[in-house]
C-alpha cells in the first residue's frame, strides 16, 4: 500500500471533477447517464474557457434540477419549450452559448414542435437530446421512442406497434432540415464512448461559434429505475437493444 | 508482484455504488465495498491496487464524479 501512497500525489492527477460541476451531490439514481452528461458539458466549457458566457435551458423531466450541478447561468423552460426559450436567449445575447439539455419526454414528445421548428428555422444554438425510452421521472411510462415490445409502466406487455405506433427517430427528422449543421447519435456506457461524446459535445459549441446553425447531441442513455435493472445490466441491455434500433454515429455533419 | 502505476482515490460519501466504474476497469481494480456509506450503497474501493494502471477509464465513466485518478509518471516509482 505504500506504493499506491506514493503515486497519490497532487502532481500526479491525470483525472478529477472539473471546477464548472457544483459540488451539490446529483440527485440522479445510481449509474443515470445524466450525471456523466453533465460532468462532459462541464468540461467542454471549461476546456473552451467559455463558462461566463455560456447559458444552458433546463428542461422539465429528471434534468429539470440541472441548474444545480454546472456553475454557468441557466434559465428554466416549461415542459419540451427548451428550443424556443433558447431560441430567444440566444437572438438576444447573440455573443453567448447557448444550449438546451432536454430528455425524450420533452424533446420528442411534448416538445417535438418547438424541437422540429428550432431545428427548421437554423437556430444556432446546441441541443443535448438524452434518449433512455422511457418516461423516467413519472414512473417509467411509455413515451414515443420506446422500442417495439419494451416494457414500461403504462404497457407491461410491451409496446404494440399496430397499437402505439413505432419509435420515433427524432435526429433522422432532424437531419433532413436545412436549419441543422450537426446531428450525431452517441453514448456513455464506456469509456471509448464517453470520450466520442465528448468530442461531439465540443464539437456542437464550436459550431456555434462558427454560426453554422443547429447542432444535436443524441445520447442514447440508461433509466436503471424506470428499465428495473441494475445500472450495468442496463447498459448491457441499452447495447443489445437500443443500439440495433438507435444506432451510433454521425447522422448529419455539414 | 506487479508495480502499481497508477490509483484512484474514491469519494466514498458521494458514490451511489452503481458499479459501472467496476465494468469499465480493464485489470478488474475496483470492487463494491461489503459496507455501505452514509447513504446505504455498497462504494466502489480499490480491491486490487497492485493492478490499476491509472488509465482514467473509471473516472471517466462515473456519473457522479467522484473518482479522482493518479498515475505516476514514468520512472518515478521504480
Amino acid at each position: 500500500m505504500s506504493d499506491i501512497n506514493t503515486i497519490i500525489k497532487p502532481e500526479n492527477i491525470i483525472y478529477k471533477k472539473t471546477d464548472v460541476l457544483s459540488e451539490n451531490e446529483l440527485h440522479y439514481c445510481p449509474g443515470c447517464s445524466h450525471g456523466t452528461v453533465h460532468k462532459l458539458i462541464a468540461e467542454v466549457i471549461e476546456e473552451m474557457g467559455i463558462q461566463d458566457k455560456t447559458i444552458g435551458i433546463a428542461p422539465v423531466g429528471c434534468s429539470v434540477l440541472a441548474y444545480n450541478y454546472l456553475e454557468i447561468d441557466w434559465q428554466e423552460a416549461a415542459h419540451g419549450r427548451a428550443p424556443a426559450l433558447a431560441t430567444a436567449v440566444k437572438r438576444l445575447m447573440p455573443e453567448n452559448y447557448v444550449f438546451s439539455y432536454q430528455g425524450d419526454g420533452d424533446l420528442a414528445a411534448i416538445g417535438t414542435a418547438e424541437t422540429i421548428h428550432a431545428c427548421n428555422r437554423g437556430e444556432n444554438i446546441v441541443m443535448v437530446f438524452i434518449n433512455n425510452g422511457i418516461y423516467g421521472m413519472t414512473g417509467g411510462q411509455m413515451a414515443p421512442t420506446t422500442l417495439p415490445g419494451m416494457p414500461a409502466s403504462t404497457c407491461p406487455a410491451g409496446r404494440d406497434v399496430s397499437h402505439d405506433g413505432a419509435p420515433i427517430k427524432i435526429s433522422e427528422i432532424l437531419a433532413q432540415l436545412p436549419g441543422t449543421c450537426y446531428v450525431t447519435r452517441q453514448a456513455v456506457h464506456t469509456a471509448a464512448n464517453v470520450r466520442k461524446t465528448k468530442k461531439a459535445l465540443k464539437k456542437a459549441f464550436e459550431n456555434q461559434a462558427a454560426n453554422k446553425g443547429t447542432s444535436l447531441v443524441e445520447v442514447v442513455s440508461t433509466c436503471s429505475s424506470g428499465w428495473k435493472m441494475t445500472p450495468t445490466k442496463a447498459n448491457e441491455w441499452m447495447e443489445e437493444n437500443m443500439f440495433p434500433y438507435y444506432p451510433l454515429g454521425d447522422i448529419k455533419d455539414e | 508482484m506487479a508495480k502499481a502505476k497508477g490509483a484512484i482515490v474514491v469519494d466514498t460519501a458521494r458514490c451511489k455504488g452503481c458499479g459501472v466504474c467496476t465494468t469499465a476497469c480493464p485489470t478488474k481494480v475496483i470492487e463494491l465495498a461489503a459496507e455501505v456509506n452514509g447513504k446505504g450503497y455498497h462504494y466502489a474501493y480499490m480491491a486490487n491496487p497492485d493492478a490499476c494502471i491509472g488509465c482514467s477509464n473509471c473516472g471517466i465513466v462515473c456519473p457522479d464524479t467522484c473518482i479522482t485518478v493518479y498515475r505516476a509518471k514514468a520512472g518515478a516509482t521504480a
